[in-house]
C-alpha cells in the first residue's frame, strides 16, 4: 500500500467536545418544556449545590457533639432538630448529601462503561461471545442485589468504597442487557452494512458506529437507576455496611434514629425525607430524559 | 357505470390546517365538492394531501388547528360534530384505508374475528351472524379459500391480501365516503392494480364517493374522474385529464416520470425556482 | 462486448438451512454484466433480487456458487482490495447514513476505514460531484431531505472509485421529481466514470429507463430477459413479465377512467 501524506486536512479535534456540549444544551432546553422533569432537575441541582457547599453553608459542624442540646425538636435554631448526641440534623443531612452524591455518581461511572461494553460486544459479535456474556449477566441478575452487596461488603469490610463496589457489582446487568438490545438493532442497519462494505474493521464498527447509538439509552437507564442506587446505598448504610460512624450517611442516620422513633420522630424522619426527595428527583429526571433522548417514547 | 347524483356527499370550503409550532399552513384553502365519484388527490410528500384526508376524518393530532368556512358531510357540519358523533361516523359512514395493512390490522386477532368485530361494531351482528357476514365480505373481496384465511393472523397473510381484508372491513358498513390514503404503495406491483380495481368496483357497487390520495399521478389518473394536484398545501390545479395539465408543477410531475416507451437519456426535472416564483 | 465486470455462476442462497423455516431464496442463477453496462433486476418483494445484490456486495454468507468481480473470483469474506471493486447504494435514504455522523465524516469514512488517508480533502469534491454544496459537510443527516441524503449515499459509494455500483431500489423512497434528479445523476456518473451498474427495483418504469438489459426475477429464478427495445415496445417472453408490464400501467390497454368519466359527463 502506498504511503499517503497523513498531514493533509485534519478533522477538527474539538468537534466531539462541541457536539457533547451542544447535546447538553439541547437536553437543557428541552427539559424546560417538561415541567415535572424541570422540577426534578431543580431539586437535584439544589441537592448537589448543598452537597458541594456543605462546609460553607451548614449552620453547625456535622460531628461535634453538644450534650446540652440532645434530641431537640425542630426549631429556629435547629431546623431539623438534633440527634441523640446533640448534633444538628440539618447540617448532618447536608454533609450526608456529599456521601450520597459521591456514591451515586461513582457507581454510575463504574457501571455505565462496563454495562455498555459488555452489552455492545455481546450484541455485535453474537454467537458464542453473546451466549457467554449474557449467561453471566443472567447469573448476576438473578442474585438479589442487596444480599450480594451485603455479602460483598461483609467480606471486604464495611466502608464507603466497598459499598460503591458492591452496588456496582450488582447493578450493571440491566445496562448490559439494554446496550445489547440496542446493538442488535444497530448491527442490522444499512449504515453498518455500508461501513462493512468499505472495509471498516470490527473495532471501528464497534466504537464509531454501534456504541454511539447505544449511549443515549444507556444514559437514560443510568439516570433511572440512580434512584435505586440511592436506595441501595442508604440500605447498606442502614445495615451498618456503608460509610462508618460518625460519617453522616443518611441510611446510618435512620438506623440510629430508629431507637428514638416513637418519642423523637425527627431523628429518623428527616434523613428519610432526604432519601425520598433525592430518589424521587432522580426518577423524574430519568423519565424526562427518556422522553427527550428516546424518540420511541414520543409524546405527540 | 353509475348515474351521478347531484347532491354532494362532501362539501369543503376554505379548509386550512396549521400545526402548532409551524407558521406555514399544511393545507391552505382546500375546496372540494364531492359527489358519488372517484376523486384523486395527487402531490409529493409534504404537499398536504394526507393531512387534508385526515382533516376530513378529524384524525389529526391535537397540535393541528383545523379551520374551514364550510365542511359538510351529508347533512352534518363536521367541525361541529362531537368526538362521539365522529366515532360513529368513522367506519360506518366514512371509511379510511391506509397505506400499510400490517400496521392497521390488529396483530392479535385472526382475520375472521377482526372482520366479525367490525360487523358487530357497525351492523350489530353478533356471533354466528357476524362471522357469516365476515365470510361473505371476505369472499366478496375475492379471497379464495375464505375459511382457511379467516383463521390466519395478520402476519401470516401477504400485503395484498391484508389490504383486501382491510377493504372488506372498511366497506362492510357500506360507507358513503371512502378515503384511501396511498392504499397500494406498500403492495407489490402485480397486486396493486387488482386491489385498486377491487376498491373501485366496491365503491361503485355501494354508490359511494371515493377520495384516492396518492403520489402516483398515473395511477390516480387511471382510476379517478377528477384529480386535484396539490403543492405546498394548495390545490394548484383541478384536472379531468392529464393531457389538460397547464400548471408547471403538474406538467413537471408528469414529465419527471420515467417512461421506457419514450426513452430519453435524461429525465426532465422540476424547475423549483419557477414554482417558487409562481407561489 | 468489452470485458466482463460482473459474472455470477450458479448462485444459490438458502437461509436457515436444515431448520423448519428453511428458505431457498435464490435458486442457481447465473448472469454477467459488461463494463459500462447497466443491468437491471426487476421483481416483487421477496423474489430474491436484493439477496442477489447483497451476495455480490459481500454482505451475505449463506450462498454457494461463483462470483467474479472485475475479473477476480471473490469469496464470502472480502479483502479490502476486493471490497473496492463494488460498492452499494441502499434503498432507505434515512437508514443508510449514520445519524450521529456529519456528512463530511460519512464521506471521509471510506478512506479512513480503508486506511488510505484521512479522506477529508476529498469530501468537498465528492459533494459537488453529486450536485450538493460543499458546506453540507458540516450538516447532520437529519438536516437533509431524502433526495439529498441519497445523493450523499451515492457520493459515499463512489469515494473508493469502484468500477461497479450496486443499487438496491435507490429511488423507491423518493418523490417522483426527486427520483428524476437522482436517476439523472446516476446516468451522468455512469457515463463519466464508465461504471457498471446493477440496479434492483420493483418499478419497471425506472428499470426500463435506466437499464440496457433487464432480468425478470420470480421466486428465486430469472424467468425472462428483456432488452431496452423489448421494454420500449412491450415485448415479453414470459407470462409473468407481461403481468408486470400491465401492473406498471405501461400497457397500452391501461384503463383511463378520466377519459371514460369525461365521456359520461363528469367533472367541471
Amino acid at each position: 500500500m502506498t504511503e499517503m501524506p497523513v498531514e493533509t486536512v485534519r478533522a477538527p479535534r474539538s468537534a466531539a467536545a462541541f457536539r457533547a456540549i451542544g447535546t447538553l444544551f439541547r437536553i437543557g432546553r428541552e427539559m424546560t418544556r417538561e415541567p415535572l422533569g424541570f422540577a426534578g432537575c431543580i431539586v437535584l441541582a439544589i441537592i448537589i449545590i448543598v452537597a458541594a457547599l456543605a462546609s460553607v453553608i451548614a449552620p453547625y459542624p456535622p460531628n461535634v457533639q453538644s450534650l446540652g442540646e440532645v434530641l431537640q425538636p425542630p426549631s429556629w435554631a435547629h431546623w431539623a432538630g438534633t440527634d441523640e448526641f446533640g448534633r444538628d440534623i440539618l447540617s448532618r443531612l447536608m454533609f450526608g448529601a456529599q456521601i450520597t452524591i459521591r456514591t451515586v455518581f461513582s457507581v454510575c461511572i463504574i457501571i455505565g462503561p462496563i454495562g455498555l461494553a459488555i452489552g455492545v460486544i455481546a450484541g455485535f459479535f453474537g454467537g458464542r461471545i453473546d451466549a457467554v456474556l449474557m449467561r453471566a449477566t443472567d447469573i448476576v441478575l438473578s442474585f438479589p442485589a442487596l444480599v450480594l452487596a451485603l455479602g460483598f461488603a461483609a467480606a471486604m469490610g464495611a466502608g464507603l468504597n466497598t459499598a460503591v463496589i458492591a452496588i456496582s457489582l450488582t447493578s450493571w446487568p440491566p445496562i448490559a442487557r439494554l446496550a445489547r438490545a440496542e446493538a442488535l438493532v444497530v448491527r442490522r442497519t444499512d449504515y453498518v452494512a455500508a461501513a462493512r462494505l468499505y472495509g471498516a474493521s470490527r473495532m471501528r464498527l464497534l466504537f464509531l458506529y454501534i456504541a454511539p447509538m447505544c449511549i443515549p439509552s444507556v444514559i437514560v437507564r443510568l439516570t433511572l437507576n440512580m434512584a435505586t442506587i440511592t436506595l441501595t446505598a442508604a440500605s447498606l448504610g442502614f445495615l451498618g455496611l456503608g460509610a462508618q460512624p460518625p460519617a453522616p450517611e443518611w441510611g446510618a442516620m435512620i438506623a440510629s434514629g430508629r431507637k428514638f422513633m416513637l418519642d423523637y420522630w425527627w431523628v429518623a424522619v428527616m434523613p428519610g425525607i432526604a432519601i425520598l426527595l433525592t430518589s424521587l428527583a432522580f426518577n423524574i429526571i430519568g423519565d424526562a430524559m427518556r422522553d427527550i433522548l428516546d424518540p420511541r417514547y414520543d409524546r405527540s | 357505470m353509475t348515474v351521478p347524483e347531484h347532491a354532494p356527499i362532501l362539501t369543503i370550503e376554505g379548509l386550512d390546517v396549521t400545526f402548532r409550532r409551524s407558521t406555514v399552513k399544511a393545507v391552505d384553502g382546500f375546496n372540494l365538492t364531492l359527489g358519488r365519484e372517484r376523486f384523486g388527490i395527487v402531490g409529493e410528500s409534504g404537499s398536504g394531501k394526507s393531512t387534508a384526508g385526515r382533516a376530513i376524518m378529524r384524525l389529526l393530532p391535537k397540535s393541528a388547528r383545523i379551520e374551514a368556512k364550510e365542511m359538510r358531510f351529508g347533512g352534518r357540519s363536521l367541525p361541529e360534530c362531537s368526538e362521539k358523533e365522529m366515532r360513529s361516523l368513522r367506519g360506518r359512514e366514512i371509511a379510511l384505508i391506509m397505506q400499510d395493512p400490517r400496521y392497521s390490522l390488529n396483530p392479535v386477532l385472526t382475520v375472521g374475528n377482526q372482520v366479525a368485530e367490525a360487523a358487530l361494531l357497525h351492523l350489530g351482528l353478533k356471533g354466528k351472524a357476524g362471522r357469516d357476514k365476515a365470510r361473505e365480505m371476505l369472499s366478496h373481496v375475492r379471497i379464495r379459500d375464505v375459511d382457511r384465511v379467516m383463521d390466519l393472523y395478520p402476519h401470516q397473510i401477504s400485503g395484498g391480501m391484508g389490504q383486501r381484508v382491510m377493504i372488506a372491513m372498511m366497506l362492510l358498513a357500506k360507507p358513503r365516503l371512502v378515503i384511501a390514503d396511498e392504499p397500494t404503495s406498500a403492495l407489490d406491483v402485480s397486486v396493486r392494480h387488482e386491489v385498486l380495481k377491487l376498491l373501485d368496483e366496491l365503491v361503485r357497487e355501494n354508490n359511494s364517493g371515493l377520495i384516492l390520495i396518492s403520489h402516483d399521478i398515473r395511477m390516480v389518473a387511471a382510476f379517478c374522474e377528477r384529480i386535484a394536484v396539490m403543492y405546498k398545501g394548495r390545490i394548484v390545479e383541478m384536472l379531468t385529464s392529464l393531457s389538460d395539465a397547464r400548471h408547471p408543477y403538474t406538467k413537471g410531475l408528469i414529465a419527471a416520470m420515467p417512461d421506457p416507451r419514450h426513452p430519453v437519456r435524461r429525465l426532465s426535472t422540476l424547475d423549483r425556482s419557477v414554482l417558487e416564483a409562481l407561489s | 462486448m468489452s470485458e466482463t465486470m460482473i459474472e455470477v455462476r450458479d448462485l444459490d442462497v438458502v437461509f436457515d438451512r436444515g431448520s423448519p423455516q428453511e428458505n431457498h431464496v435464490v435458486r442457481s442463477v447465473s448472469f454477467q454484466a459488461a463494463k459500462g453496462e447497466t443491468l437491471g433486476i426487476v421483481g416483487e418483494s421477496g423474489c430474491g433480487k436484493s439477496t442477489v445484490l447483497r451476495c455480490i456486495a459481500g454482505l451475505e454468507s449463506h450462498w454457494s456458487g461463483e462470483i467474479h468481480l472485475a475479473g477476480r473470483l471473490v469469496g464470502k469474506e472480502r479483502s479490502r482490495d476486493e471490497l473496492k471493486s463494488a460498492q452499494m447504494v441502499f434503498q432507505d435514504p434515512y437508514g443508510s447514513l449514520h445519524p450521529r455522523h456529519r456528512i463530511g465524516m460519512a464521506l471521509a469514512e471510506p478512506h479512513r476505514a480503508m486506511g488510505i488517508g484521512e479522506g477529508w480533502n476529498a469530501v468537498a469534491g465528492a459533494l459537488t460531484q453529486v450536485g450538493l454544496p460543499a458546506d453540507f459537510a458540516n450538516r447532520f443527516p437529519h438536516e437533509l431531505s431524502g433526495g439529498q441524503r441519497q445523493r450523499v449515499a451515492i457520493a459515499r459509494a463512489l469515494m473508493l472509485s469502484p468500477p461497479i455500483l450496486l443499487l438496491d431500489e435507490p429511488t423507491s423512497a423518493l418523490d417522483v421529481s426527486v427520483q428524476a434528479e437522482v436517476l439523472n445523476l446516476m446516468c451522468d456518473l455512469r457515463d463519466e466514470r464508465t461504471l457498471t451498474l446493477l440496479l434492483v427495483s420493483h418499478d419497471l418504469a425506472v428499470i426500463g429507463h435506466m437499464c440496457d438489459r433487464v432480468l425478470v426475477m420470480k421466486e428465486g429464478v430469472f424467468v425472462d430477459e428483456l432488452t431496452k427495445d423489448d421494454i420500449r415496445f412491450g415485448r415479453t417472453h414470459h407470462e409473468y413479465s407481461a403481468t408486470l408490464f400491465e401492473a406498471s400501467l405501461l400497457g397500452d390497454d391501461a384503463p383511463d377512467a378520466m377519459a371514460r368519466g369525461a365521456e359520461a359527463g363528469f367533472g367541471s
